[in-house]
Formats: C-alpha cells, sequence, structure tokens
C-alpha cells in the first residue's frame, strides 16, 4: 500500500523556505530588515564601534559643527552638543537604550496582554466582561497621556517610563488575543483535546495559544517601533531617561535651545529615531504580509 | 454544430514552489440542451477547467487551448470586454456554497435586478415583475415578500434556489453547476436536482454539471467526462459508463461505492491523487491502478476514442488483459 | 452474550436561546427522547439532516455535555450518578471521537507524534519512550508511516488527516467510539479507504461505533442498527435490513427516495418532500414532519407520536398507528 504524504519533502526547512518566499515579495520590508539587523548590530557592540565615550565632556570642542560642515573635525563625525559630547558616540549608545525600551515595553505588555486576552477569551462570563471593560477604559485614554500620568505617579526615570508604556500598549494585545482564542475555541481539535480530559490550562497553552500567535506577532513588531517613538517623546518631555542618559528623545530634549544654532544636535538624533521606527514598521509590514493567509496570493 | 467546444484545455498556475499543471489537456463539447456531468475527485482540475472558461482565475493562471468556441464565436481571442458579454448572460454558473455566494449586504430582490439592468439596462424597478416571476420559477414560495429578504435570512437550500434564478435570469444558453448540491441536506439536493433539469428541459439550456458524487451523476446526466488529475481519462455515455466502464479509474470509482460492493469491505482505491511534486512517470493513475503494466509505468498513454489508457478495460484482445496480481509480483 | 456498553434511555438536551436582550430565553429542544442500546462490536449508525440533533447526541456520548433529562449508563456505570473523579476520567476515556472535517480537528500547530500521544500525556503515567512506542504502534495500526511522526497536519491529505484521527482516538483503547460524518468530508476514493479502516479495527478490537452520518448508502454499509431521526427526535429504530427494505415512517421513506444511487437502469418513482426544515427553535406542534408529510392529517397536528414496535423496527407515526400508510398507497 502507497501511504505517502501529500509531499514527502515537506520539512520545517521548506516552511521557512515559504515563510521567506512571501516575505521577500516586498522589496522594502528586506530592507527594512537590513537596516534593522544594522541598528542591532550597532548596538550590540557600541563600546567597540563608538570612538568617544558618550559622557566625555570635550569642553574646549563644544558645539563644533558635523566633520562636512566649516569648523567640523572628523574626530566628532557629527559634531558636538553644548558640552562637548560626541554627537555620533551618544547616538550610538541611544541605539541600546532605543532597542531596550522597545523590546521591554513590548514583552511586558505582550505576555500581559496575551495573557488577559487568552483568559478572557476562554473563560467567558463576568471576568471577561472585567477585563474587557477596564481595557476599554485604558484604551478610552490618550496613550501619551497615560503614560505621562503614570510616570507622575511612579516617578520620572527610564524603567518607569517603559512600564508606564507597556500598561497603554497592553488592551491592544488583549482584545487581539481574546478575538483569535474565540474563533479557535469552537474548532474541533479543540474539543478533541477536551473530550480527552485535557484540563483549562493545557487547554489554554498548549492547544489554542500558538494558533493565536500571528496576528499578535505582526502587533507586537509594529509596537515595537511606536515604543520607540513614546519612550523618546516622554525622553523628550522630561519624564523618561534622564540626562545625561543618551537617550534619543533625551538627546533632542536636553539640545532644543540649540535648535538654531547649532541644528545638528537635534537634528540627528530625530534622523536616527525616523529611520529605526520607519525599518521596524517596514518589517512589521511584511510579517503580516507572510503570515496572514488572507493576503497570500499563490 | 455544438454549442460549446473546447479543444485541448491547459491551464498552468505560478507558485512559490513552480508551476502547477492544474489542467491538462481537457477536450469538451456541449450540445445544446444535453446535461453533462464532469466527474473527478478534489485537484482533479474539474473547477478550473470551468472556471478557465468563464475567465475567472487569478493572475497567476495561464490559460492556453487549441480552440474554445462558444455558439461559434471563439472565447480566446475575446478581450475581457466582449467576454463579460457572454458571461453571465449566455454562460452563468452557480457555485458550491449558496451562503457565500449571495453578497449578504443587499437583498435578494437587488441582486436578481442588478443582474438584469447590467445586460439589459433600464432601471432596477422595472424589473421587479420579473424577478418575481424567476423566484415563482425556482420554486420559492410567496416571492413577493422574499425579494426584500436579505440572504441570512434565508435556509443554504432556498440561497441555492436565489443563487439559480438569478443565473437564469438571461436565459442562458449553458449553465454551469459547480457542486450545487454538496453543501445541503439530502432532501434539500434532491429538490435542487430536480429543479435543475426541469428548468433544464423547459428552457432548452446546457448544463454542466461538476460533482464527485457517482449517484448524482447517474440520475441526472447524459455524459460524463471523467478527470483524474487534471487529465481527463473517460468520456463517454453515462449508461455505457455505469455498464461498461473502459478506463481501470473510472471502473474503480464506481467499484467503490459502497452499494457495489460484494462483501464487507470495499474495494477502495489505493493511494491518493498525485500532487504537484510526486507525479509519477507514464500513466498519471498508474500507481493506484491494479492493471499497470510496463508500458503504463514507462510512457504517458494517448487520448484514442475518448479514453486515455494503454490498455482500455474493454480490448478485444485478451492476451493484453494479464492477471492483475501477476503484475504486482513481478514488480 | 456480548457486553453492553451504552445504554441511553430517552434521552433530552435543551439549550437556552436568547434572542434579544428584552426577550425571555427560549428553549431549542436539540434532542428530545433518544433510547438506544449499544454492544460491542456492533455499529449504530445515526441518520438525519441537518439540525436533528446528531451532533448533540454526540456530545453528550463523549461527555462534553450532561444531558438535561434522561438516563445514560456507559460500561454500565450511570454517568449522571458518578460524582468520582476517577470513574469520570475512566468513562471519558472508554469513549472516543472522531470529527467531520479532518482539517479542523487537528491541532495545525502540533506535530503528529503529538497529537496523537496527547490523550495518553493527559491520562496515564507513561514515560516519554513508552509513549512513542504506543504511538508508533498506533501509527502502522492505521497505516500511517513511521517517519510521519515528526510532521505536521498541514502536510497530510484529507485521507491521511481522518487516519491520525482515528489513531488519536483509539490510542487511550476505548471501547466506543463516535464516527461524525468521518468519511463526508473526503473524496469517494478515499473515503473507501478509511471505510475499510474502520471495519477491519471494529473486526480486530472489537470497538462499538455510533456512525453519524447523512449519507445512507454508506450507513446501509456498515451499520448493524439504524436509528432516523428528525428535528431532534428519533422516528424510526430498527435493525438495518429492516430500516432500509421496509422503511415504514414517511421520513425514512423519503430520505431513502431521495439519496440518489448509482445506478443507470430504472428510474424510481421520487417521493417529494415539500418545503424546508423547520426551526428546531419553533418546532411544529404534534408531529414535527406533520407540514412536510404527505400522509399527515388533522391527528398528526394535534398529537405528538410515540416510538411502537411495528415489526422488526420501533416507529413514531400516527399515519402507521393507524395503518393508514398502506391504505393510501393502495387508492
Amino acid at each position: 500500500m502507497n501511504h505517502s504524504a501529500v509531499s514527502s519533502k515537506s520539512t520545517l526547512g521548506q516552511q521557512w523556505q515559504e515563510f521567506w518566499f512571501y516575505f521577500s515579495v516586498s522589496k522594502t520590508a528586506v530592507a527594512g530588515l537590513v537596516f534593522l539587523v544594522l541598528v542591532v548590530f550597532v548596538a550590540l557592540f557600541a563600546d567597540v564601534i563608538s570612538p568617544h565615550e558618550p559622557a566625555e565632556q570635550y569642553r574646549q570642542f563644544a558645539k563644533l559643527p558635523p566633520a562636512w560642515k566649516e569648523g567640523g573635525q572628523m574626530q566628532f563625525f557629527l559634531g558636538t552638543d553644548y558640552a562637548g559630547r560626541d554627537m555620533l558616540s551618544r547616538i550610538i549608545h541611544g541605539s541600546r537604550l532605543s532597542l531596550l525600551a522597545g523590546s521591554i515595553v513590548v514583552i511586558l505588555s505582550l505576555s500581559i496582554g496575551v495573557l488577559l486576552g487568552l483568559i478572557a477569551g476562554y473563560r467567558g462570563g463576568w471576568l471577561e466582561i472585567l477585563i474587557m471593560r477596564v481595557m476599554d477604559t485604558i484604551m478610552a485614554v490618550p496613550g501619551l497621556l497615560l503614560a505621562l500620568v503614570l510616570v507622575a505617579i511612579l516617578g520620572p526615570g527610564l524603567l518607569n517610563a517603559m512600564v508606564a508604556i507597556a500598561i497603554t500598549y497592553t488592551p491592544y494585545f488583549v482584545r487581539l488575543t481574546r478575538a483569535s482564542t474565540l474563533s479557535e475555541l469552537n474548532r474541533d481539535y479543540v474539543t478533541a483535546s477536551k473530550m480527552t480530559g485535557a484540563s483549562s490550562t493545557r487547554l489554554m497553552f498548549v492547544s489554542i495559544l500558538p494558533n493565536c500567535m500571528a496576528p499578535v506577532i505582526v502587533q507586537g513588531t509594529l509596537s515595537f517601533s511606536t515604543a520607540i517613538l513614546d519612550t523618546a517623546a516622554l525622553g523628550f518631555l522630561g519624564m523618561g531617561a534622564q540626562a545625561p542618559t543618551p537617550e534619543w528623545g533625551t538627546l533632542i530634549a536636553e539640545n532644543r535651545d540649540l535648535i538654531l544654532n547649532a541644528p545638528w544636535t537635534v537634528t540627528f538624533p530625530g534622523i536616527a529615531i525616523l529611520l529605526a521606527v520607519l525599518a521596524i514598521n517596514l518589517v512589521g509590514d511584511g510579517l503580516r504580509d507572510a503570515l496572514d493567509p488572507k493576503l497570500k496570493r499563490s | 454544430m455544438a454549442l460549446l467546444e473546447i479543444a485541448n484545455l491547459t491551464v498552468e498556475f505560478a507558485t512559490a514552489t513552480g508551476s502547477l499543471r492544474a489542467v491538462d489537456g481537457i477536450n469538451l463539447s456541449v450540445d445544446e440542451g444535453e446535461i453533462l456531468a464532469i466527474v473527478g475527485e478534489s485537484g482533479s482540475g474539474k473547477s478550473v477547467a470551468m472556471l478557465a472558461l468563464m475567465g475567472l482565475l487569478p493572475w497567476t493562471a495561464k490559460v492556453s487551448a487549441d480552440s474554445m468556441l462558444f455558439d461559434g464565436q471563439d472565447l480566446l481571442s475575446m478581450d475581457d470586454r466582449q467576454r463579460r458579454k457572454i458571461i453571465g448572460k449566455d454562460i452563468s454558473m452557480i457555485f458550491q456554497e449558496p451562503m457565500t455566494s449571495l453578497n449578504p449586504c443587499f437583498t435578494v430582490g437587488y441582486q436578481i435586478t442588478e443582474v438584469l439592468c447590467q445586460h439589459f439596462g433600464g432601471s432596477r424597478r422595472s424589473y421587479n415583475n420579473r424577478a418575481i416571476e424567476l423566484l415563482h420559477q425556482v420554486g420559492i414560495p410567496a416571492a413577493e415578500t422574499r425579494l426584500n429578504a436579505y440572504p441570512h435570512q434565508l435556509s443554504g437550500g432556498m440561497c441555492q434556489r436565489v443563487m439559480i434564478a438569478m443565473m437564469i435570469a438571461c436565459q442562458p444558453k449553458l449553465l454551469i453547476a459547480d457542486e450545487p448540491t454538496t453543501a445541503l441536506d439530502v432532501t434539500i439536493q434532491a429538490q435542487i436536482l430536480e429543479l435543475l433539469i426541469e428548468l433544464q428541459q423547459s428552457h432548452g439550456m446546457a448544463l454542466i454539471l461538476i460533482t464527485h458524487d457517482m449517484a448524482v451523476v447517474a440520475e441526472t446526466a447524459e455524459h460524463v467526462v471523467v478527470l483524474y488529475a487534471g487529465q481527463q481519462v473517460e468520456q463517454r455515455s453515462v449508461k455505457e459508463l455505469f455498464k461498461s466502464p473502459q478506463h481501470p479509474y473510472s471502473e474503480a470509482l464506481l467499484n467503490a461505492l459502497p452499494e457495489r460492493a460484494q462483501e464487507k469491505l470495499l474495494n477502495a482505491i489505493p493511494g491518493v491523487v498525485p500532487g504537484q511534486m510526486d507525479r509519477p512517470k507514464g500513466c498519471l493513475f498508474n500507481p493506484r491502478c491494479s492493471y499497470a503494466q510496463e508500458m503504463c509505468r514507462q510512457q504517458p498513454p494517448e487520448l484514442r476514442d475518448g479514453i486515455l489508457c494503454h490498455y482500455p478495460l474493454a480490448m478485444p484482445n485478451p492476451s493484453m488483459r494479464k492477471d492483475p496480481d501477476l503484475d504486482v509480483r513481478t514488480q | 452474550m456480548k457486553q453492553q456498553l451504552i445504554k441511553a434511555r430517552n434521552l433530552h438536551k435543551y439549550y437556552a436561546v436568547k434572542s434579544g436582550y428584552l426577550q425571555p430565553a427560549q428553549s431549542l429542544k436539540a434532542l428530545a427522547g433518544a433510547s438506544f442500546d449499544l454492544y460491542e462490536g456492533k455499529t449504530l449508525a445515526v441518520v438525519g439532516e441537518s439540525g436533528c440533533g446528531k451532533s448533540t447526541l454526540a456530545r453528550l456520548l463523549t461527555m462534553i455535555e450532561e444531558p438535561t433529562s434522561g438516563q445514560l449508563s456507559i460500561d454500565n456505570i450511570d454517568v449522571a450518578e458518578t460524582t468520582e473523579k476517577s470513574i469520570k476520567k475512566q468513562l471519558r476515556q472508554t469513549v472516543q471521537m472522531v470529527f467531520q472535517d479532518p482539517f479542523g480537528s487537528l491541532n495545525p500547530r502540533q506535530k503528529i507524534g503529538n497529537i496523537i500521544q496527547e490523550p495518553l500525556i493527559i491520562n496515564t503515567n507513561f514515560s516519554a519512550n513508552e509513549r512513542h512506542q504506543q504511538v508508533l504502534e498506533m501509527m502502522e495500526l492505521v497505516g500511517l508511516r513511521n517517519e510521519h511522526f515528526q510532521r505536521y497536519p498541514h502536510m497530510f491529505s484529507g485521507g491521511q488527516r481522518q487516519r491520525i484521527a482515528i489513531a488519536r482516538a483509539l490510542i487511550l483503547k476505548p471501547k466506543v467510539v463516535i464516527l461524525d460524518e468521518p468519511v463526508s468530508a473526503l473524496d469517494v476514493s478515499i473515503q473507501a479507504q478509511v471505510i475499510n479502516l474502520l471495519i477491519e479495527l471494529q473486526q480486530e478490537l472489537g470497538l462499538a461505533y455510533v456512525f453519524i452520518s447523512h449519507d445512507l448508502s454508506v450507513v446501509r454499509h456498515i451499520s448493524d442498527q439504524v436509528m432516523v431521526m428528525y428535528l431532534g427526535k428519533p422516528v424510526e429504530q430498527g435493525p438495518n435490513e429492516a430500516v432500509f427494505n421496509n422503511p415504514q415512517h414517511p421520513y425514512t421513506q423519503a430520505l431513502l427516495s431521495a439519496t440518489p444511487q448509482a445506478d443507470v437502469e430504472g428510474k424510481r418513482q421520487r417521493i417529494k418532500l415539500t418545503g424546508e426544515l423547520p426551526s428546531p427553535i419553533d418546532p411544529p406542534s404534534g408531529c414535527a414532519f406533520n407540514p412536510r408529510c404527505q400522509y399527515a392529517d388533522k391527528n398528526c397536528q394535534l398529537h405528538e407520536p410515540v416510538m411502537e414496535l411495528y415489526g422488526d423496527s420501533r416507529v413514531s407515526c400516527l399515519a402507521v398507528a393507524q395503518q393508514r400508510i398502506g391504505q393510501l398507497k393502495a387508492s
């Protein structure tokens, strides 16, 4: 008897290959990915790459323009700020903080959000109503405003800013997970597990959760970029990372008085934020196209 | 002259892992007022072939044919605009899922009159009476009130009736029904099949019935085309096919039916339909065929008298009909 | 004497359905009075159209839901009276189920091996090695190959997936398997393979089947006892030969005559069933079948018939009770 599977060559490798086929359809997504890898690399090896210590003050070189401008020096390629600190080094070190902020916010909000969403969708009843109404309330307040209030309560600082932002992002994950949980809950494979006596925890985490992850992962990447933006915004408002921490938003904030006579001190951190966020968004879009079967064309 | 004549229709899809030949050299001819059944398992290309005829395939599909004549007009050389004039008016198609084939946002009446406006022009209101008449024709009670119903307010059988009403609105010469009863209950299936035959007879239109159910073929059609893995393996009159199938696949399909089982175990066909990656050499059916010989494993057969087989079953020469068990052992 | 595995008496299941916030909840009688016995090695077929309560019955038998009223014993233990968890767990292992849609019933993110051994992980204390061994044995039993262990469901065809689902259902060595339309989503040639597998497994392991289906030709082939249901109520119940050779209830007769047959000789006279299936929320008064029944009279609208033995089968019909069907046929 010949019981061969439809495609016997199918392996995980082929799944990956298929994913890459759909992901690489979008050239912009690939470009974003390349830039993102570069940023991660820079962040990892910041100590080696950056020409100066980020906090080192070269008082005699204060407010030096970039190297290609008149009066600029090669050793301070992107110029220096009001205290004579090297902008390039500070931006390089800032990438660490930005990536860190993005990751922590996403990890926090994703894990809490997925857990709550799973419980709400699986349990239903008053627990679902409670969770969803609390989430609706959080969503009803503008995100940044809520984060500001929270930081004001918790006290300014990078860590508190990240926690505050994570809280404002949680509802999106809750809603997404609950919706997919509800649609997976009535599938036959869940009933089949239920029939063999699987516990609720097993049903939630082993059967249902892996099947809800695709949209959550996409939302995660998109949140990553907004988290960087929001951390920068809080930093700019003086509620996030405190000077002299070289966080991109804080960099802009501490130099904003110089915007007219030393514009590079504000421009380059701004460009760094712009490019990083753009790259992550492009990757996120590519991921969505590749993971969402509805958008697949075959 | 036949109403529809298709010669050597081939459809290829571009996919992530290379090109996939879904339909491979199908020849069809349908006379006016005839019922032709197309039978095949999933993946046999039966729906794709008809969608290709209608020009409804996505851009990844490449359609080619030696000829594709409908009512004397060449569908191949036609541009989209001319084609649209024929499709939906002279040729129309109903699908398997009646619930999803109707637009849930509009009333039944709107959707029927829409079709009429599209093809004959004029205002929607002027066709109200015609819509009621059509709903009566397909056996919907209280048609006047049903005009304002939305698809979700109707049952599956009713939706299929509405679909049929829409499709016969322009009095097509050819109606293609793609598994029209698969999603319906048995008693409703009987009603719908009866309705289709009744309409076919009273309007004198030709009907192509796509199905996987041999029993439905036996009860409705006059001619039948059997497809396997995109190829046309046998084309006969229904009576002849059920009495003495000539292709081993048709025979195996019939023998697999529970009604024909001699004992408790059924005569199952071993294996599965070959996919894109594991197409066998020679005849596509040879790994599952109990009569397969060396020739079948080496060379693809050619179509002779509507049968795609090196050794058709009704071959008079008995030397060709070896004991199948012997062949298995000598493999 | 064969062992009695399931004894069901007068099972009822009502669901509360809310149509709006202001309306009081209505009760939907999904199952209204099913009684049957199931013995080791036997097959009970449950036949009916959508909404007849087949799936509700399956949910009760697999103990996913509890009956509103009525008595259900599995393996001579009354389900309602057992409160002890270990016995309940054991009962649950006695009855397993195979679902209709092999694409929805397997978790797409789990490997085949893990899908099949999940019941073992939950219910037994075997070590990983022992489990692996058992899964491999089971895979061989249902005709899967060892290397399939590490693959994902999407790499398999419908027939193969149904084999996986059967393996999962059998891994706990149940005595009863509920088969909810196990072949209706499969192609004809694959259907026969799966039916054969089920028959072989039954003979080998002495399993009892509850075979839920709307395909009468398959039911006729595989079942020992048949229960025909309409709108949550059994209408005719008896041994296979009695129900198929001498159908007594008008609905059974109509169902049989509506089923297309793969036979080109001699077209049969169809009993036409008019109208749609009524909604189970608001079933017709009296006999639920009366609006579609050609034998119905005033009594049928007023009085609800009860199951009574006529010949070999039990039938619930006033027309049969008053012997009106025979008279009508004669005139």
